[in-house]
């Protein structure tokens, strides 16, 4: 039997007034007219819980576009799930912020782009910095558990101290700093993203000294960029193991990213059960334990570590999923991580920015 | 956070103490993680309400328990404080 999972991450909806370059829904967005209605979300928590499931995050896109936000917290509350709600802040007005509390919603988390509100915008792709600061003033007056969370490259980086500060001044409890993930859009614009090796020896020691300081008023999470690392992160604890996935049209998936692996087929939740497909589906099990690994992973004593780190990194780079990723010092395959890191850079105005097919870009 | 005696150990705010039927075992759930418990762990939480001393907290479950529970205590509460999720 596998583990029991602990965290599910509901994709609500994949639109979004935002733009981020490096935005962790796939290239291909999921369209408005194929998102599950409030009774599947309902079922997907209640089947979810019943599995083990104790975290919950409504996220998206921006999750409060969907008009039934309020209806699945609550929901998620009666069930027993610790919700936190992943949002921009667009859209976050203090009767929505209301009934989400009177739902029992307990944490919000909302992004910010940069420290600096014209780079902020210009990485948002949208006129955003004025909304985040009234939706941060919401959450704090209302007495929600708060998380700012940030995601850093080379743009923003050197600003870290600013960006830990400017946390702090929205009142957040907590501040989650994460560097550029490089699947999807990331990947698509890693040559304007990557920072240098200098600015992240600078970062790292900007954060530590921000987690002293800070000590017992705002907790800070620091996760470095895993190209300048020397092994692979231990992507939620290995596959299928603890962490599970919906998107917005139902297809459940043991990462946010695994779409990227095109070799997988994965299970829909209007077509079977959460349970058989954390238990029985092929996409789950198909990296669960070690028995996939290839050298060097197969003999490694890291392998209980980092279990051959992340299999939508190791598929993105090198086309076979079932590969060491690419991260790892410890396989020849790190050469393309060490070409990535000597790409010429290019600059922030050559972004590509996260849109739908076809739909206008007004950046 | 230095805990002795008479600090008054409180859950953070952002925490919820729960009983898990899947798991069969007490839990705490806070923003973005979870801790298993046990019986005697969750039984020393309840207490942390904000109004019993660390001492109020030993002699209630010494009595409960009819054992000597301060040093079990002490280090619990040391543990969940450097986790930061109990506040004194």
């Amino acid at each position: 039997m596998p583990d029991i999972p602990t965290t599910l991450l509901a994709e609500l909806t994949h639109r979004c007034p935002l733009h981020c370059p490096y935005c962790s829904n796939p290239l291909e967005l999921i369209r408005a007219e194929s998102e599950l209605a409030t009774d599947d979300w309902k079922r997907v928590f209640s089947e979810a819980r019943a599995l083990g499931v104790l975290q919950l995050g409504l996220s998206g896109g921006e999750p409060l576009l969907r008009k039934d936000l309020e209806e699945l917290a609550a929901h998620a509350r009666t069930e027993g799930l610790y919700s936190t709600l992943v949002t921009s802040g667009l859209g976050l007005t203090r009767a929505r912020a209301e009934r989400l509390k009177e739902g029992g919603l307990e944490h919000i988390q909302i992004s910010i782009q940069d420290s600096d509100p014209e780079v902020a915008e210009r990485i948002a792709g949208v006129r955003s910095v004025k909304h985040k600061q009234a939706a941060a003033a919401i959450v704090r007056e209302l007495g929600f558990a708060f998380t700012v969370n940030v995601v850093l490259h080379r743009a923003n980086l050197d600003r870290l101290a600013e960006i830990i500060d400017l946390a702090a001044d929205l009142g957040a409890d907590r501040v989650e700093l994460a560097n550029t993930q490089y699947y999807g859009w990331g990947l698509r614009n890693r040559a304007s993203l990557m920072p240098t090796r200098e600015q992240v020896e600078r970062s790292r020691e900007t954060a530590e000294r921000a987690i002293q300081r800070y000590r017992g008023r705002m907790q800070i999470t620091y996760v470095l960029p895993d190209y300048y690392e020397l092994y692979p992160k231990p992507c939620y604890g290995g596959w299928g193991k603890l962490y599970l996935v919906v998107t917005p049209n139902g297809m459940v998936l043991p990462c946010h990213g695994a779409t990227g692996i095109t070799t997988l087929r994965f299970d829909d939740v209007r077509s079977h059960s959460l349970a058989w497909i954390w238990r029985e589906s092929e996409a789950f099990q198909a990296f669960r334990g070690d028995s996939w690994m290839k050298e060097p992973c197969r003999t490694c004593p890291r392998k209980t570590v980092d279990f051959g780190g992340c299999r939508c990194q190791a598929f993105a780079l090198t086309g076979d999923a079932a590969n060491t990723d690419p991260v790892c010092t410890l396989t020849p395959l790190r050469r393309i991580v060490d070409e990535a890191l000597t790409e010429p850079s290019e600059e922030m105005h050559e972004y590509s920015y996260r849109y739908v097919a076809g739909e206008p870009q007004q950046v | 956070m230095q805990l002795d005696p008479d600090s008054v150990p409180k859950l953070w705010r952002m925490t919820r103490l729960q009983f898990d039927p899947v798991r069969q075992r007490p839990v705490l759930l806070y923003p973005e993680g979870a801790v298993l418990l046990n019986d005697t762990g969750a039984a020393i939480l309840e207490l942390c309400n904000g109004s019993n001393t660390v001492g109020q907290i030993v002699s209630i479950l010494a009595e409960r328990y009819g054992a000597d529970v301060s040093t079990d205590v002490s280090e619990y509460l040391k543990l969940m404080a450097e986790r930061e999720l109990i506040r004194a």
